[in-house]
């Protein structure tokens, strides 16, 4: 009824898209307008100005969005590769092992972001691991934060291929690596696309590990961006949170595209 | 370049080469060995003991869970017995992984690589063979040409109607020259008027390569009947019934046989006595019948009269030899036939004739007969089956 009904379908819009607007919308909105204010004391800001901007590319904000950007692109491209290996070499598991492992590759996506940096500090901060203070040690904790979600969207993928494909590639003599790249990965691609965006975008918000454990030289945009917002600079904060975000959107645009060429061959 | 200079880098490319040489694929035999496959404690297939020959076709049928899929895979390498041997020619492969088994497979869904364009799914054996750019490039454009594909070469599979996707399958199966040829339902996805035309095509296929060796698993009769020298019915993970198409179908070994090739008549009969030659003669309630006893039913044991429903004929006079009398209980025109059932003695008896301008009214009495030497006794098992 809700569906079919014209006046249910105008009631529906009517209710979903004011809260669009109050939830998600507002908010994304008022950082944008923020981004672009000289000041604002009134409903809608005032001295509209793009000198924030023009700081965010000469200052530190530059190194540090570059630092997120070489994070996100590091961390997913490794929890890609460890996620589709773990994806892989589990499928030729018994049922009880497989179960067991992939609870253990889920952990990871239980573990609060806070506890994994505080984990992180404790494990790598005395010789011979001693990796707090370099950048190394914010790419480990990404790592672990992204790879449960690599894994599980590649699992997801792995599940959909159609096993003929892959027992016919053999039956014509494909030799394991060879059906790998051959059949299997070509197949998986899309799945591959999307975890590796999934991977980045979380990589590129990531803030509750990276804030404990980075070092002065790789700082990220998310943790410039507390720093800015805790000492009040507010427009400042705005402006690398809009960068952040358009950064994102458009690498993940970029992945969508092509996720959408490997759906449709 | 020769075929046999054009890809000599690895032992198995230079098998490869070889075995391409030859203008058809040289089929090889098939062999099961008490094989049974087992998942814990269910048994899917028993102490399957087969003979695939060189060159011929041979179909496995019988309903769902028979463990003809099975078998099949088996061969393919999918599935590992837990008893027995499998060989394909003098070969032992039960233990080789699939891509050493040197065999093509075609399943239900075709299974085309969908990132691959027509002809990069035929080439794809050859590569993985290492077969040369040379022998590539003269090899699929013939196997296109042999299911008729030549035009859609450069065609992705999702371009492609499901028959052509199951041609173009065949076609990649053949590619590589395999030595026997597992086709697993290969036609049950399609509709029932493409799949007569692939029925058609697959019997021309094979008399354009008479030395294939194919293993046809299926679940329609009329399949295995078209295509195959010789067909195995399975159930319940057992071979139930062997043997040559035709004499199978018409002397069906045991009841389940007989029901499933061609859902035959089988009328409970008794006295039987031996006449001349194979002949017997048995009583079916008040009248006395001949039939063929192609299988030596001992005159002590329960035994079937089974009837095709072709065999029987109308009968103008019941008092002829072999007639039986029975009431119409329904009538079906099926376009090329008229189907009858009629109640003979308490059992309900099928029956298929030319079509009628006027049919059997039903309620009516009628007479039939049938040929003696068209129907056989079959021996009535414990299992009824």
């Amino acid at each position: 009824m809700l569906v079919w009904s014209r006046p249910w379908r105008i009631a529906a819009w009517a209710l979903a898209v004011p809260l669009f607007l109050i939830v998600y919308g507002l908010p994304v909105g008022v950082i944008i307008l923020a981004s672009f204010s000289g000041q604002w004391n009134d409903i809608l800001p005032s001295n509209l100005t793009l000198v924030h901007y023009a700081k965010a590319f000469r200052t530190d904000s530059y190194d540090a969005l570059r630092a997120s950007l070489l994070t996100g692109v590091i961390a997913s491209a490794a929890a890609l590769v460890c996620g589709t290996w773990a994806a892989l070499a589990l499928r030729a598991l018994d049922r009880l092992p497989k179960r067991i492992l992939d609870l253990f590759f889920f952990i990871p996506s239980a573990v609060p972001s806070v506890s994994v940096g505080l984990a992180l500090l404790v494990a790598f901060s005395q010789p011979p691991f001693l990796l707090n203070g370099t950048a190394m040690i914010v790419l480990i904790a990404h790592f672990i934060l992204i790879s449960a979600f690599t894994y599980g969207n590649v699992t997801a993928g792995l599940a959909r291929i159609p096993a003929d494909c892959e027992q016919v590639a053999e039956s014509l003599g494909a030799r394991p690596f060879y059906r790998l790249r051959r059949v299997t990965l070509p197949l998986l691609l899309p799945y591959l696309v999307a975890a590796f965006s999934l991977s980045f975008a979380l990589s590129m918000g990531e803030l509750g590990a990276t804030v404990m454990i980075y070092p002065p030289d790789w700082v990220t945009l998310p943790v410039k961006i507390f720093a800015l917002s805790d000492r009040g600079a507010i427009f400042d904060a705005a402006t690398l949170a809009t960068i952040l975000g358009v950064a994102t959107l458009v690498v993940l645009l970029g992945l969508s595209r092509l996720s959408t060429k490997a759906m449709t061959r | 370049m020769s075929q046999a200079t054009v890809m000599e880098r690895t032992p198995a490319a230079r098998h490869f080469v070889a075995s391409a040489a030859s203008s058809v694929a040289d089929g090889s035999r098939i062999g099961f060995e008490n094989v049974s496959v087992t998942y814990g404690a269910l048994t899917v297939l028993e102490s399957l003991t087969l003979t695939v020959n060189p060159g011929e076709i041979v179909a496995l049928i019988g309903p769902s869970g028979s463990g003809k899929t099975t078998a099949l895979r088996a061969v393919a390498g999918f599935v590992r017995p837990s008893a027995g041997r499998i060989l394909i020619g003098d070969r032992d492969v039960t233990h080789l992984a699939p891509y050493d088994r040197k065999t093509g497979m075609v399943v239900q869904n075709y299974a085309l690589f969908p990132h691959m364009r027509v002809e990069e799914n035929v080439a794809f054996g050859l590569r993985a063979h290492g077969a040369n750019g040379d022998l590539i490039r003269k090899r699929v454009p013939e196997c296109l040409a042999m299911v008729g594909m030549s035009a859609y070469a450069k065609r992705y599979p999702r371009e492609l109607s499901g028959g052509q996707q199951q041609r173009v399958a065949i076609a990649r199966a053949l590619a590589p020259k395999p030595q026997v040829l597992l086709l697993d339902e290969p036609l049950s996805a399609l509709d029932a008027q493409i799949r007569r035309s692939m029925l058609d095509e697959l019997a021309k296929l094979h008399r354009d390569l008479p030395n294939l060796t194919v293993l046809y698993v299926t679940h329609d009769q009329s399949e295995a009947l078209t295509l195959a020298n010789h067909i195995g019915i399975m159930r319940d993970g057992k071979l139930k019934a062997f043997g040559e198409s035709q004499s199978l179908f018409r002397h069906p070994p045991n009841r389940f046989a007989a029901e499933f090739l061609g859902r035959a008549n089988l009328l409970p009969v008794s006295d039987l006595e031996p006449t001349d030659g194979q002949m017997a003669r048995v009583r079916f309630g008040d009248v006395t019948l001949s039939a063929h006893n192609y299988h030596g039913v001992a005159a002590s044991g329960d035994c079937l009269l089974c009837v095709r429903p072709h065999d029987f004929r109308f009968s103008h006079n019941a008092a002829e030899p072999n007639t039986i009398s029975g009431t119409v209980i329904s009538v079906q025109w099926q376009g090329d036939v008229h189907c009858i059932t009629l109640n003979i003695g308490g059992e309900e008896v099928r029956m298929t004739s030319a079509p009628m301008s006027s049919p059997p009214r039903i309620g009516e009495l009628i007479s039939v007969y049938f040929n003696p030497a068209e129907v056989t006794l079959v021996p009535e098992d414990a299992s009824h089956g």
